[in-house]
């Protein structure tokens, strides 16, 4: 059992700096993947990860694999994209999907053209799938300044952002917050997305965001403990698909966001508010 | 004019270049109640709208010369029901006028959203989840929502709506309650009988102000037939509104026959 459980991350250095990584995300990208789902904006967390390629694939073709370039160029093409989409969808007869479909497609075409000026495929797969097996102290240390950023903006805002989702027209009436908190949302998805990708690529790195997130959603009816439950989820998943990856030779990304899956397939069936629960026991019912 | 709360100024509202209300002109005293009454589409909301700010004027102002706080429970509310909160945490958001993105929500707080639960009825309600509630339960939550907000001017949009009989009576008592507190209170509302009974003041809108004052003068037979004929359909070939050689006179009784006739298909609210 220690030998399973225990040893890999006592003994092996690149163990625990991935184990460290990626715990680390899901404090911050599992609370933001509650809201997003909340917000109904699911979707728009997938496509947002496709929108940093551009960026990240500019770092690369300048400076090699280095996490610092990279993660500057994904950050500058999400913002963009986040703000491009936003503004349109705010200021236009547009809705939000339309607009963000938009814009994270024409950033999609521009980073697999950049990538494909130098690149070889094994390139692409770099950028798109990530290693969390090869975290440096430099990775580390940016992924430990987006979390203490995200949780910091949570905690500032977290009473703007539940009135926005909750009732926006009300948060309009009371105050001018409803369109900067908007923002500051999309920048923090942005924020931990860029954090995700260096250790489970652009394409992935939304998955530790909203898979958590959507399986906490069959267990709880409040957002606190929504999110603590998504992080308690995304804390599982990282182990457990580290574990896996380890023992079978398998690379780690879609290890951790398939056991992340496992957990959420299972809250469908087996969650408080899950199909076993509401659809087919018994239920008694009381007379008032 | 020097206890106006509010002062419309040549106000007008719309939507895509097509006015909904049309040139008012006016002040509503502190401290009034009053009713604002019309057809569909003859600009209550829209007015609803434009005097809490979230549609901006496309001509004239609304002044709120004192910058009270404004309590506004809209129509259609954009209230998202499946998003997993309890009746408290909806409730609370009235406290945002008092405490803001920050403030701490103090034990007096809590006591208050109690008891502005128990005002509207919903006593006990508290760890409810808002999509356990009924149509008439969370109207009266939202009642209770703009009871906490302790604003100097109220709007209620249709608030009636999916009540029944008895909470009517309850809501109503609130309304007046705000009334006696010389709060100014402003309510879309389509049951006329309520209007004669409860309010004293009315506004008889139909795209323009038909007539505003005293309820019993307001709703006058000719005043309800000229509400009655105004033309809701918007034409695209209407001509533009001109404000050159304008002669908006505004007593409010003022028919507004000043060349944009907007039906001009039919005879319109000048055939009163």
């Amino acid at each position: 059992m220690y030998d399973f459980l225990i040893a890999p991350f006592v003994e092996f250095g690149f163990m625990q700096r991935a184990l460290m990584g990626s715990l680390m995300l899901s404090i911050g990208a599992c609370p933001v993947g509650v809201f997003l789902m909340l917000r109904r904006m699911s979707l728009t967390g997938d496509a947002m990860a496709h929108a940093i390629l551009p960026g990240a694939a500019a770092g690369f073709l300048l400076y090699g694999l280095q996490i610092v370039p990279m993660t500057i160029g994904g950050l500058i093409a999400g913002a963009i994209v986040a703000l491009g989409a936003g503004a349109v969808s705010r200021f236009t007869v547009q809705k939000e999907d339309a607009s963000m479909a938009a814009f994270y497609l024409i950033s999609l075409a521009a980073g697999v053209l950049i990538v494909s000026l130098r690149g070889s495929s094994v390139d692409l797969m770099h950028v798109l799938f990530g290693t969390v097996l090869a975290l440096n102290n430099d990775a580390l240390t940016l992924i430990a300044m987006i979390t203490g950023t995200t949780l910091l903006t949570l905690a500032i805002f977290w009473r703007a952002l539940v009135a926005e989702c909750l009732d926006p027209l009300f948060l309009r009436s009371v105050s001018r917050f409803g369109t900067p908190v908007h923002f500051i949302f999309l920048g923090l998805v942005v924020l931990n997305l860029v954090g995700g990708f260096q250790a489970l690529g652009t394409l992935l790195s939304v998955g530790l965001m909203m898979l958590p997130a959507a399986a906490a959603r069959f267990w709880t009816t409040r957002v606190e403990p929504m999110c603590a439950l998504a992080i308690l989820i995304g804390f599982a998943s990282c182990v457990a698909g580290l574990l896996l990856s380890y023992h079978a030779a398998l690379p780690s990304g879609p290890a951790i966001i398939l056991s992340a899956g496992v957990v959420y397939l299972c809250s469908i069936v087996f969650g408080t508010r899950g199909v076993f629960n509401t659809r087919t026991r018994h239920h008694r019912h009381r007379t008032a | 004019m020097t206890d106006a709360s509010l002062t419309f100024r040549d106000l007008t509202l719309g939507y895509n270049s097509h006015p909904a209300v049309h040139h008012l002109n006016g002040a509503v005293k502190t401290g009034s109640l009053t009713a604002v009454v019309g057809a569909n589409g003859s600009g209550k909301s829209t007015l609803m709208k434009g005097i809490v700010g979230v549609l901006k004027p496309m001509a004239g102002v609304c002044l709120n010369a004192k910058g009270a706080r404004i309590a506004y429970l809209p129509q259609q509310s954009e209230l998202d029901r499946s998003f997993p909160a309890r009746v408290v945490d909806l409730v609370s958001l009235g406290l945002w006028p008092r405490r803001g993105l920050l403030g701490r929500f103090t034990r007096g707080d809590r006591e208050q959203v109690s008891k502005a639960l128990m005002a509207v009825g919903l006593g006990g309600f508290e760890k409810r989840p808002i999509d356990t509630l009924s149509g008439g339960q969370l109207q009266r939550a939202l009642f209770a929502r703009v009871l906490l907000q302790d604003a100097e001017i109220i709007l209620l949009d249709e608030p009636f709506n999916a009540v029944d009989a008895k909470t009517v009576g309850d809501l109503i008592a609130l309304i007046k309650r705000w009334h006696g507190e010389k709060r100014t209170v402003m309510v879309v509302i389509h049951d006329l009988d309520l209007v004669r009974r409860h309010f004293p003041e009315t506004l008889l809108l139909a795209r323009q102000p038909i007539a505003w004052g005293e309820t019993i003068e307001t709703l006058k037979p000719e005043n309800l037939l000229r509400a009655r004929r105004f033309d809701e359909a918007w034409h695209d070939d209407a001509p533009w509104c001109e404000p050159a050689g304008d002669d908006h006179a505004h007593d409010p009784d003022h028919s507004h026959d000043h060349g944009h006739d907007h039906s001009h298909r039919d005879s319109g609210p000048r055939a009163a």
